[in-house]
Order: C-alpha cells, then structure tokens, then sequence
C-alpha cells in the first residue's frame, strides 16, 4: 500500500484511513496538521482493483464496519469518525 | 479538487437542492462551505460512479450495491432521529439548525461489507405471497400496495430503485 507522508512531529505512529470526498476525513486531516503531527495518510476511494482491496482488509482488522476516517494510533488503537477530543489528547 | 467545477455550478447544485429539501422538511448543515464541500464530492462522484454515492462512504462502483448509499441514504432519517444528522454532516435536525446541539462527526449505522452480504442474501430469500407486493421506500419509509413500486417516490422523490419488497 502506498501512503502519502505529511511532515511534522514525531507524535507516535499515525496511520490514517480516509476518503477524498468526505468532509470528516478532510477536518480530521486539518486537525493533524494544525496540530503538527507527522503521520502517514492513503485515500481509499482513489485505489482500485487489488490495491483497494488491500487496504479495504488492512482496514477491516481495525474497523470492521470500514467506515472513515479510521486514524490508526501506534498500531494500537484505533479511532473512528472525527474524534476532535481524543484526537487532541493524543496529538496535543 | 475545484478541477473541472465552477463555483458556479456548485452554487446552483446548492441552491436548487436547498429548496428541494427545505420544502420536503429537511435542513441541509449551517456550515455553508461545509456543505459545499460535500455536494461537490456528490457531483465527483456522480462522475465517478455514474450514481451520486455518499461521499464518506467507501461506494463499490457497482449501484445494486450501493443503493443504500446513494445520497439520501437509506441511514439519513435514522441518524436525523437518533444523533441530529447525518453521517456526512450534510443534513442536520431543527435542533442543530437551532444551535442547540453540537455539530459533530456521528457513530457509522451502514453495517460493514461481510453483513451486508449477508443481509441482502436473507431478503432475497423471504417472500410472503399477498393479494398484491407491498413496497417500502428505503429513504422514507413511505408504503403502498401495488404490482410495481412507483416510478418516483411521492414523498421523498427518490428513484423506483430505492423502494424494497416490505411484504
């Protein structure tokens, strides 16, 4: 799977599952990086064939119902939909 | 991704559907540019799809099925009722309208890709044999007894294709 890497600060690991055309994934992205998190991200919506059915899988570990965003946390954790508070305590 | 849609465009898609809705008793969110951003979204996907697909669900690209997503989604009046909005954000109740409750990002109703399966497999299975089918709108709720569901909901305005065997 190729994710796309946005600079920042070393916060912990941050995956970050999520659509191009949905405006929660947008504001949790613009969260992140307002909160200066280096993490890596991968539009779902854009992949096709094999490689979205890869991530679609990689996805479904964490979050069966495969809904976005899903911000994957020091593969520990997983928060799903826009979670402003705990996104914060994480990343603030 | 403005790419190929004028403001224009997306300002009349607003305006158009706003009326629409607000004369059917629904409220689109208050953060215009928000909203916006979704409808835009719908038009890309409309592109994408051939079919206006919610644009915070993953849509497979193949519409039997995404029915339940295309927007309104089968989820929209379920989610009004129980959290103020919906899943995208792009309708909200009186309340939040109202700025009584916070807008905000809800729980996913749609279940996931394994029991949808499932589920459609089921309802292909269950027929009950009645003077005539009764057939219900997934977006509504709306009912009538006919042979064949109506060509556009009366209601809700949503296509013959949104409408299930309920009986």
């Amino acid at each position: 799977m190729d994710f796309e890497h946005v600079k920042g600060e070393n916060k912990g690991k941050l995956v970050l599952f999520a659509l191009s055309t949905c405006g929660w994934c947008k504001k949790t992205r613009v969260l992140m990086e307002e909160l200066g998190a280096e993490y890596d991200y991968i539009y779902v919506d854009l992949l096709q064939g094999e490689d979205r059915d890869e991530a679609v899988e990689a996805l479904k570990v964490w979050n069966p119902q495969v809904s976005f965003p899903t911000l994957i946390v020091n593969d520990k954790e997983s928060i799903v939909g826009f979670d402003q508070d705990r996104i914060m305590e994480i990343l603030g | 991704m403005t790419a190929g849609r004028s403001s224009k465009e997306i300002e009349n898609y607003y305006q158009g559907l706003k009326k629409d809705i607000e004369a059917s008793g629904y409220n689109f969110s208050p953060d215009e540019e928000f909203v916006k951003e979704l409808l835009e979204s719908i038009l890309i996907n409309k592109e994408r799809y051939g079919y206006e697909a919610c644009p915070c669900r993953l849509a497979s690209g193949n519409k039997e099925e995404d029915l339940d997503i295309i927007c309104p989604c089968d989820y929209r009046d379920p989610d009004l009722g129980e959290y103020d909005a919906c899943f995208c954000g792009l309708y909200v109740s009186g309340k939040i309208l109202a700025g009584e409750k916070r807008f905000t990002s809800i729980p996913e109703r749609r279940p996931g890709p394994d029991e949808r399966a499932k589920t459609m497999q089921e309802a292909k299975d269950a027929k009950i044999e009645f003077k005539f089918p009764v057939w219900r709108c997934r977006v509504c709720g709306y009912l009538c007894a006919r042979d064949e569901p109506p060509e556009i909901c009366p209601i809700c305005k949503v296509g013959k294709e949104r409408f299930e065997r309920f009986m």
